[in-house]
């Protein structure tokens, strides 16, 4: 426990150092600039027109399923992780069982591309 | 009195040491993404027969400290609709998660400040938290063009880090260890790039697409949705965000030289060549792959959204998919499994 402490105390140390940078550089800027803010300059950005309504919309459901998409295959990346590391002692049976794993989801990933699913058109 | 001698050795002093530590990192990494943005104009403008800035100092070299202290005296607009805590949290955040991924990066044998054993997993979880950056800024921002180019840096950032990361376990499959010294040392004899090509061009190919670098750049194409996420934002705020993305460019090239070119390891063990130190060989090989993020950005057009889903799903999920099968089926087969 106590090596593992040192061993992530200068991961810590450094996490603390970057936020106190980043937190500095706006905090300096903000004070050494004039601020002079206006309704016209604090405006959202609409190519010169006046903004004409709220900007979270809806938008294209084809984001969710990327989304949806990523998450299956993050997960199964947590899973080849260790099984990767580990390859050495499981052998064999580790690899089929492993290569059995990666079939379901392959068998799901070619029926999400049939279906379309990772059309951008 | 012995307590203060305890604090002192056991608490104080070690404590900063490695703040020193951390500082001899940050210090030159802050130069480099400065210098960075200085090689980029004067590569480019070589390419394209023009001569870069010149003016500020000798051959322009004071160029990038003049844009920093530009960017400290502008203001610092915060939209009216914007939400502001989430709004100056977003650039903060993204330079946070460019300069912490350096904690475990090998810099020679030994050089390394945190020589955690789950260190590539490290360096694969500071990279996928960037997209937490982009999608703040741009809902924080309230504005069309920034949450429009939030939504598709996301889904671009999400759809490339799948095959980077089966990129990295054929890497760890061969190796059979996550620490990254491990993993440079495992390339004594012939650097990964040679047996695992396909993947070291998958792996650099996603690298671009995860920094939302050229031909992979349509989260900011200024022909239809202006600069993208970091619309609204100006003065350091912006230069966070620029900083921040430098610096993570510079961290994918430290990533992509451990992995596939041999970190600190010279060309071949021999006289000449193992003279030179190790961080010379690392800063040379990192400088190698900048170049080509840069090369490639000078010489390729843009993307089209369609296709960047489609090399990303389409082509490098299933290439990489079956190389993590290929690679370890031969290791098992032929019982090359690495023991350590």
């Amino acid at each position: 426990m106590e090596g593992l402490l040192a061993e992530y105390l200068p991961i810590l140390i450094f996490l603390g150092i970057a936020i106190g940078m980043a937190a500095l550089m706006v905090v300096a800027s903000y004070i050494v600039a004039r601020q002079r803010p206006d309704s016209e300059k604090d405006s959202a950005y609409e190519c010169g027109f006046e903004a004409f309504d709220d900007a979270r919309g809806r938008f294209d459901v084809r984001f969710y399923l990327v989304a949806i998409l990523f998450i299956i295959f993050d997960l199964e990346i947590a899973f080849l992780f260790p099984w990767a590391v580990a390859l050495g002692e499981i052998g064999v049976f580790g690899f089929w069982s492993m290569m059995i794993f990666l079939g379901i989801l392959t068998i799901g990933f070619i029926y999400e591309w049939k279906k379309g699913g990772l059309e951008w058109d | 009195m012995v307590d203060w001698i305890v604090l002192w050795d056991g608490y104080a002093w070690p404590g900063i040491i490695i703040v020193a530590q951390v500082l001899l990192i940050v210090v030159p990494l802050l130069l480099a993404v400065a210098y960075l943005t200085y090689a980029e104009r004067k590569v480019i403008a070589a390419m394209q027969l023009r001569k870069g800035p010149n003016v500020v100092g000798y051959f322009g070299l004071m160029q990038p400290i003049a844009d920093a202290v530009k960017l400290l005296f502008k203001e610092t607009i915060l939209p009216a609709g914007a939400n502001k805590v989430v709004f100056i949290m977003a650039p903060m955040l993204v330079f946070i998660l460019g300069l912490v991924g350096w904690a475990v990066i090998p810099f020679d044998e030994g050089w390394v400040l945190a020589d955690i054993n789950v260190g590539i997993l490290y360096l694969f979880a500071i990279s996928s938290l960037g997209v937490y950056g982009v999608l703040m800024a741009g809902w924080a921002s309230n504005s069309k063009y920034p949450f429009l180019g939030a939504l598709r840096a996301a889904a671009q950032m999400v759809s490339y880090e799948v095959s980077m990361g089966f990129v990295i376990i054929t890497v760890l499959i061969v190796v059979g260890s996550l620490n990254l010294t491990d993993i440079v040392l495992a390339q004594k004899d012939l650097w990964f790039v040679v047996p695992l090509l396909p993947m070291f061009v998958v792996f650099f190919i996603s690298t671009l697409a995860e920094t939302n670098r050229s031909p992979f750049d349509l989260a900011e194409g200024e022909s239809e949705i202006v600069a993208g996420f970091f619309l609204e934002y100006s003065s350091f705020t912006f230069a966070l965000f620029f900083m921040g993305e430098y610096a993570n460019m510079i961290l994918m090239s430290a990533m992509t030289t451990i992995l596939f070119l041999g970190g600190w390891l010279p060309i071949i063990d021999v006289a000449p060549f193992n003279w030179i130190p190790g961080i010379v060989w690392f800063a040379g090989k990192v400088a190698l792959v900048l170049f080509c993020f840069l090369w490639v950005r000078a010489t390729f057009p843009r993307y089209r959204y369609d296709q960047l889903m489609r090399l990303g799903w389409k082509v490098f999920l299933p290439l990489s998919l079956f190389w993590v099968v290929l690679t370890a089926g031969v290791v098992v087969a032929f019982d090359l499994v690495p023991r350590n």
